[in-house]
């Protein structure tokens, strides 16, 4: 008997699972444990650092190290408007001060440094949330006299929902990006970025806007996630291990599909969470082990996987997945 | 008025003149071949024209416009596309997408989708490279991959084509097809500029032949012509046995 | 001096080499002949190292070397030049030459033999401090060939030499090529200058779709109907 028959249509079917898993997401504060609120929030968080990094870094080949320097902006605004002895505005708006800012900030950097090649571009970027810890601490300590601040308090479950819309902002933005024009100019910059100026793409410009939209969704989560941080001072706010963090989960997702960084982020932020928790002294040794196994026979991430389970499992189920791949290479 | 031409084009390299004070032009409709020694400066000329490199002195016109200072995106979308040397295609993405980038962004005004979508397919079946348009280019053969950056320069609607070196690595029947294609994209109405050492092509579709040594233009003429003259043969042909092959 | 004897060969999913077999006699200049994508730089690759035969051997001076690293295949006295230059970019030209002895035997001669290259290839002793990315595409090709000989080594095998070079200078190199045969040095050589390259060939072999459909004196092949009308375009 043929099940074909049974099997909806792929897309059919994803909708109606991604319809499924949102309900689920959406009704989940109402039946969890705050610590698992706090979990899942904690993973909204990189998924959107790791995919809105990816948005930009994959197609196009340029490394960033500057999704601390957004993500500290976002966190430094709630600290300077949402502050525990008074927010000045709403923390919704708030956030969208911080995503400005954050906009803002890359598209000037993106100006500056855009040109620059491959290496130096990363070590800028790099260099930007360095020089941002020291500018601001600089800045509190001599014009503001103050060493960190108090921020005001959200809780867990309005964090969860924020940080739940902000990464299907996200990841929508990305799904859409990754099949417009501006999508198809970044994988040509990343393809030979001399042809693709000579093909007549503005090189420059695409690849500040794509930066600078990135950026947008980093320092949205840097200011919702800031509440829950409940101290923060430069130092804590434009923290590097903010950069590594989601281009390991990126990397280790699976840098070429749209849902490698979020599978990376999910298992990454979960599994690291948990690791710390049963061994507080030996996570991050058992943590480096295991990315070091999964890398070593996935070199593609974890996504590498999907093509592999769909080349086993064969036929009908196999159909299931060539959605995917298909979409990437449509351009209509 | 000359649709391409060049005036005292001069590009330093530190000490060294790559291209020195060079004056040429191209008509619409022509076939004009360059030729000259490893190093001569051709191209470099074409990196001028295109805007790859900035100029050092001089200036080149398209169709009466200066070229000085602008982006190359710029120039392509003005209607002046090329080739490359070393064949710069987009490795990891499908044909049809290589194609398509040419198609989408090479024209000044915006082109929908659609319309992008018709106009890569057209080119491809204009290089004979339909059958192909799922597979990744880089596990093209040489000749494919040069046929896909030919088609995505097409794409881009230009009215001049700088071809660099297409013949490079081709057998002899290879070119003869490399040849045919030339021509057809002439017979479109698209004026050719290409740089070459393979004779057997420049003799063949060439209108004119210029002749670059040292950065210096140093002759200039038919094809006939040019592989007869003494200089040309002393410094580039070799024995004349090998001019025809 | 080389044995190629039923070579299989896969690169990624395709059958690139299917039942190959090839010899080459010392002191003789061997060409291999056929369309892009026949297998013929994967056939050299083969031979130096770079890639594991599936099934098949390859024998050189008597000693089977298919399964030995490409470093030891060199030191042995095979050198390759590869298609499309592979120069070191950030590095000047004389480097990249020196480079190509990097065994220690040759290493202690590369005065000796850089003179000799550079005798050969006067352009390059006056490029020696320059970096080879400034190089344009015909010196480049230079370069890559001298780098080869620096090694001494006792087969050379050529892949493309002709890629992108002036016409005078394919037939210097062709001169090269016959030089280096009366020193002693056997060559193998891939062309797609076909017509020059079987004047200059004792023997030739050609390559379609991952198999030997030819083989004969370099003479005899010219007047070969198949090789006429496919590869000379006749």
């Amino acid at each position: 008997m043929d099940i074909t028959r049974f099997i909806p249509t792929n897309r059919k079917l994803l909708l109606v699972g991604l319809l499924i898993l949102i309900i689920f997401l959406t009704t989940f504060p109402l039946y969890s444990k705050e610590y698992y609120i706090r979990l899942m929030a904690i993973i909204f968080m990189y998924i959107v650092l790791a995919v809105s990094w990816a948005m930009f870094s994959g197609p196009t080949g340029y490394m960033s190290l500057a999704p601390a320097a957004f993500f500290g902006v976002g966190v430094y605004t709630a600290a300077l408007l949402y502050q525990l002895k008074g927010p000045l505005l709403p923390l919704p708006a708030v956030i969208v001060v911080g995503s400005l800012a954050s906009f803002m900030l890359a598209f000037l950097t993106g100006l500056v440094t855009l040109r620059l090649k491959g290496i130096y571009f990363a070590i800028f970027t790099f260099g930007l949330v360095v020089f941002l810890k020291e500018l601001i601490n600089y800045l509190e300590i001599t014009v503001s006299k103050v060493g960190g601040r108090h921020i005001s308090y959200v809780s867990n479950t309005t964090v969860f929902y924020i940080l739940l819309g902000i990464c299907v902002a996200t990841l929508l933005t990305a799904y859409f990006i990754r099949r417009s024009r501006l999508g198809l100019a970044m994988q040509s910059i990343g393809g030979n970025e001399e042809a693709a100026a000579h093909m007549g793409v503005n090189t420059t410009r695409v690849k500040i806007l794509t930066f600078a939209i990135s950026a947008v969704f980093m320092g949205a989560a840097g200011a919702t996630t800031a509440p829950r941080l409940v101290y923060v001072d430069p130092g804590l706010a434009f923290n590097v291990t903010y950069s590594f963090i989601p281009i390991l989960m990126a990397v280790f997702g699976g840098m070429g599909t749209l849902y490698g960084p979020v599978i990376g982020a999910a298992v990454f932020a979960y599994t690291e969470i948990r690791l710390r928790q049963q061994y507080p002294y030996y996570y991050m040794l058992t943590w480096g082990i295991i990315l070091i196994i999964i890398i070593f026979f996935l070199p593609a991430g974890l996504a590498g996987l999907i093509p592999k389970l769909r080349d086993r499992l064969g036929g009908p189920i196999s159909k299931l997945w060539k959605g995917g791949k298909a979409e990437e290479h449509a351009h209509t | 008025m000359h649709i391409l031409e060049g005036h005292g084009v001069t590009k330093l390299f530190g000490g060294l003149a790559a291209v020195s004070n060079v004056d040429f032009h191209v008509d619409q409709g022509e076939i004009v071949g360059q030729i000259g020694p490893n190093g001569a400066g051709k191209t470099t000329l074409f990196n001028l024209i295109s805007a790859a490199l900035p100029f050092s002195s001089g200036e080149i016109r398209f169709k009466g416009q200066k070229l000085n200072g602008l982006k190359p995106n710029q120039i392509c979308q003005k209607g002046v596309a090329r080739t490359f040397q070393q064949t710069k295609i987009f490795a990891d993405m499908p044909v049809f997408q290589n194609v398509l980038v040419g198609a989408m962004f090479g024209t000044p005004t915006r082109i929908s989708a659609a319309d992008a979508n018709r106009e890569a397919s057209q080119k491809l079946e204009f290089v004979g490279l339909s059958a192909m348009s799922a597979t990744l280019v880089k596990d093209l053969t040489l000749v494919n991959q040069k046929r896909v950056e030919v088609a995505r320069a097409l794409a881009t609607k230009p009215e001049l084509l700088l071809l660099d070196e297409l013949m490079a690595g081709l057998n002899p029947a290879e070119v003869s097809e490399a040849m045919e294609l030339v021509r057809k994209i002439r017979d479109e109405g698209i004026t050719i500029f290409m740089v070459e050492h393979v004779m057997k092509a420049i003799m063949g579709i060439c209108g004119r032949v210029m002749v670059l040594h040292h950065g210096e233009k140093i002759a200039e003429g038919t094809p006939q012509e040019i592989s007869c003259n003494k200089q040309v043969i002393e410094i580039y042909l070799g024995e004349e046995a090998h001019a025809g092959s | 001096m080389l044995e190629v004897s039923n070579l299989d060969v896969f690169y990624g999913k395709s059958h690139a080499l299917q039942d190959v077999s090839l010899r080459v006699n010392e002191r003789e200049i061997v060409a291999l002949v056929g369309a892009n994508g026949a297998g013929k730089t994967t056939l050299l690759n083969t031979i130096s190292g770079l890639l594991r035969p599936a099934s098949g051997s390859v024998e050189f001076l008597g000693q089977r070397i298919d399964r030995l690293a490409p470093h030891i295949i060199m030191q042995l006295g095979i050198s390759q030049i590869p298609e499309g230059r592979k120069l070191f970019s950030d590095m000047t030209v004389r480097e990249n030459l020196e480079l190509g002895a990097y065994t220690s035997a040759a290493w202690k001669r590369r005065k000796e033999t850089l003179e000799q290259v550079y005798k050969i290839f006067p352009v390059l002793k006056e490029r020696g401090g320059q970096s080879a990315s400034k190089l344009s595409g015909g010196e480049g090709q230079m370069v890559a060939i001298g780098r080869g000989l620096m090694s001494s080594p006792r087969l050379c095998m050529f892949d493309e030499p002709s890629y992108g070079l002036a016409p005078k200078l394919f037939s210097e190199v062709l001169e090269v090529i016959k030089h280096l045969r009366e020193e002693g040095i056997t060559i193998l050589l891939i062309e797609q200058n076909v017509r020059n390259t079987l004047e200059t060939a004792d023997r030739a072999y050609v390559l379609e779709n991952g198999r030997v459909v030819l083989e004969g004196k370099g003479e005899d092949l010219l007047q070969n109907d198949l090789v006429r009308r496919a590869y000379l375009g006749l």
